[in-house]
Parts: C-alpha cells; structure tokens; sequence
C-alpha cells in the first residue's frame, strides 16, 4: 500500500520535473516554478499520506505493541519509513529530470538543491505532524479533519492573518514581528527562504530589503534550516513522548 | 510470575480497575473470569504493557515492567480480536513475527495440527473469522516460552479446533509454563484450568479451584456458581 503509492507520487514528481524543464526552457525559471508547487503540495502530501498510513497500519501497530520491540522504536520505524519513502520520491523525481538537463553545467545548481532540503524538510515536518494527530485522534474521519485544517491553515490562512496584522498595524515598525512570524509557520519560512535565494526580493519592498538582510546572510540562511530542524524534531519528540502514555 | 499491587486504571470516566491484587503462581493454567466489561482484557493488556496504568506496581518474573519491553521476549499473547494486516499472506505474517523474535519456533506441527496448510498463501483479508484465530493461535503457540496469555481463544473456533486447542493447553501446562485465559465458556473453564481469578468491580472477588468456588456458592454446577456470583453481587 505504502510502496504503490510513493511510486506514483515518484512519477508524478518525474513528469512534472519534464514538463516544467520542457515548458521554461530554463532552469532557473524551473524551479521558481517548481518551488510554488512544492510550498503547498509537499506538506499536503506529507500530511495526508502520514495521517492515511497510520490509520491504515493500525493493526499492524497493535500486533507490534504485543512483541518485544521498544514503543518508541515501532513509531519512529513507522514515522521514518513514511517520510522517507516520500522523501526519496520527491528529490528522485525532480532530481533525474533536472540532472538529465544539465543541472550540474547551470548556474541554478544552488537555489536547486536548497529547494529539495527545504522540500525534504517539509516532508518531514508535515508527516510527523500528521502522525501526532492520528495518534490523538482514535476517530479516522476527526483525523482527517484536523490534520487537512492544519495544511489549510499553515499554507492559506497563517498568510492572511499576517498580512492582515501588517495592514493594521502599519503605523509601527513591522521588521522583526514579520521576521518571528515567518518563523513560526514552516510553509512561509520555507517560502521566504527560497525566493530570497533566488534574488528576486527587489519584488518584496522595502520588506524585502529587511528580509534580504536577514536570510540573505549566510547567518541567516543557518537560523533558518535551524528553525526547520527545530520544526521537525519538537513534533517526532511530542510523537515519541505521546506514544509512550497511549493505552492500545 | 506475575505480582500485581493496588492497579488501578481508568478510561475516560470509566473506572475499570480500582486496586487490583493479584499473585500468579508459576506452572498451571488460570483462568480469568468475570462479567463483560469486568476488565479482563484490559487486566492482560497492562500485564503485557500495552496499556498503561495510572497506579500500581506489575512486576514479571520478579521485575517491574515499568518502561520495560524486553521482558514481552517470555510472553506470548492471543489477542481477543484476531486484527492482522490484511494485505499480508499468512506466511508472510509468520515468517515477519519468526524475524521480529529470533526465536527457534514449532510452526509447521501447529500449521498441520489446525490445517492452515491450503491457506498459507492466502492473504489474511479474505480469512473467516474461525480461520483467522487458527492463524492467531499458530502465532501464538509456535515460540516456547514460559508464559502465555490467552484472551478468549475460542473464540470462532469449530469443534475439531477446539479439542486441538484444549490439548495444546494440556501440552504446555506439562511443560510447567504459566497459562492465563479468559473465556465465557465454562465448560472449557472447567475443563482446562487449575485455578479460577474472579474479576468484579474492578478488583479480585475471588481466586481458588473450582472446587472452592462450588462450596462458596453452595452450588453443584461451575456453571451456575459462576452464575451466581455475578448475580447476587449485582443483585
């Protein structure tokens, strides 16, 4: 189940790989492509796939948890086998078409391989989100329910509270609010991430120059795929600390 | 091998079990009995840490199984609810428990012993009920290990299956291996096991031989003193 699956979100990453090469006809402009597709896509994947496997597999949960195998290890086990085969599928599936057409010769190579770590990253967070709310959630249509509100919110809302309170309170300094509030949602900290890479912050306003400032720097570039590990760490630690108190 | 002390655990507002003692001997076979709902399963279920308690102190073999799972290598359990991943085969399933073990095991007695051999490539989705917990029990029964916990494996079973199973029973208990079951059929109560546990309200009512327990409830039949129990307790 989980295998047929992660093949044909291989393949489509593969398609979608040449046909974005096939209609830009350029790499760079490829990946600014690429990356709106990957911001909301990935953690809709991630989110849906992790909260179906563990529905699905819950049986098999139950059969382990009567064997001698540690509780966290049966989780994580669970946790890294999803976000990994998904993982692998998105960097393969985007990474042949973009090296079959000359990735290593552009000069796009960096921007490139910064889209596949923050897509990796995303990955990794959202599944492990996901599992958190199907292990709290004993009802499967609940489940559901919270872990597509969490996408919703994080990819669509998140972004129209914020730029509701930048409308607001325009009259004040808005710099480092904007800057912590980009932290706090891994969609947009990934988003800002790249687009500022691809130096196209010129767009952004004199924000822009704030930001540019911030994640330009290669300081800033290190602050930021800390926040992403810190994204993903805080929910596999909350997954293990919950597995370890749930009665089965 | 088995020491419980004052267990309790709750479920939501539902308290199930209110200070729970209760001392397993090694060798023989008991039997846990009690109402629906007594919290039989949920008893078997801390024992073997899928459940966790609020309070209490459960030690196996003369050691607390507290964030312990090593000690589930001595345990084999027959779930009530025979779920398996349906997608496996049941030889997949075997061979995958066979490698999670790394146990020397008897299946291929136990496959002939319940006839799974026609199902052995079939995959567990598409089993009945009665040949599903004959999958279960092969599971079950092929590692050797001291203890056994068995909740209701009879569950589905035909008659053939049944006197198989009630031997196997036998079988173990001479090996001096400890055997917990639960079951609402009395007759095999009566017929496999060594001592009665009687869970009621959350806590032990009574633990004996049957024998015991028909003089306790002055009655002549284990069917109607178990009966009895329930009844003048609820009454």
């Amino acid at each position: 189940m989980r295998s047929r699956w992660s093949y044909v979100y291989f393949l489509f990453y593969l398609l979608l790989g040449f046909v974005l090469l096939f209609l830009n006809n350029d790499v760079s402009k490829a990946v600014i492509t690429l990356m709106n597709i990957i911001i909301v896509l990935v953690p809709l994947i991630g989110t849906i796939f992790g909260v179906m496997y563990f529905y699905n597999s819950k049986e098999f949960t139950e059969l382990l948890l009567a064997q001698p195998i540690k509780r966290s290890s049966i989780f994580l086990g669970q946790y890294l086998g999803v976000a990994g085969s998904l993982t692998m599928s998105l960097v393969l599936g985007l990474g042949i078409p973009f090296v079959l057409y000359g990735l290593f010769k552009s000069d796009a190579i960096f921007d490139f391989s910064l889209l596949l770590v923050t897509g990796a990253f995303l990955t990794m967070i959202f599944t492990a989100l996901s599992f958190n709310i199907a292990l709290s959630n004993e009802n499967k249509i609940k489940g559901f329910g919270y872990a597509v509100l969490l996408w919703l919110f994080l990819a669509l809302i998140y972004d129209g509270l914020f730029l509701m309170s930048l409308i607001i309170f325009k009259e004040y300094p808005l710099d480092s609010f904007s800057l912590a509030a980009t932290m706090f949602n891994p969609i947009d900290l990934s988003r800002t991430l790249i687009l500022l890479k691809l130096d196209i912050s010129a767009l952004l306003g004199y924000t822009g120059a704030v930001f540019k400032q911030f994640f330009g720097t290669n300081q800033g570039l290190i602050i930021s795929i800390l926040m992403l590990i810190l994204w993903t760490i805080l929910p596999i630690w909350c997954l293990i600390y919950k597995s370890k108190r749930k009665d089965f | 091998m088995i020491q419980v002390e004052s267990l309790h655990k709750k479920f939501d507002k539902n308290q199930v079990l209110t200070g729970l003692d209760l001392n397993i001997e090694e060798g023989g076979v008991f039997a846990i009995l009690g109402p629906n709902g007594s919290g039989k399963t949920t008893l078997l279920k801390v024992i073997l840490g899928m459940v966790v308690p609020n309070s209490g102190i459960i030690s196996v073999g003369g050691e607390s199984i507290k964030n312990k799972w090593k000690y589930r290598q001595e345990i084999e359990y027959l779930p009530q609810i025979a779920n398996f991943p349906g997608n496996l085969r049941v030889k997949e399933l075997i061979t995958m428990i066979k490698d999670l073990r790394q146990k020397s095991s008897a299946e291929e007695r136990l496959i002939s012993l319940f006839g799974l051999k026609p199902f052995l490539n079939k995959k567990l989705s598409t089993l009945s009920g009665g040949t599903k917990q004959k999958v279960n029990l092969v599971l079950t029964f092929m590692f050797d290990s001291p203890l056994i916990i068995l909740d209701e494996p009879t569950t589905g079973l035909d008659p053939v299956a049944h006197i198989r199973l009630k031997e196997l029973i036998q079988e173990e208990k001479q090996k001096g291996k400890t055997i917990l079951v639960t079951s609402h059929i009395m007759q095999f109560v009566e017929e496999v096991a060594d001592e009665i546990v009687y869970l009621l309200e959350g806590k032990i009512y009574f633990k004996g031989t049957a024998e015991d327990l028909m003089k306790k409830t002055d009655q002549t039949n284990f069917e109607h003193a178990i009966a009895t129990i329930a009844t003048t307790k609820h009454a």
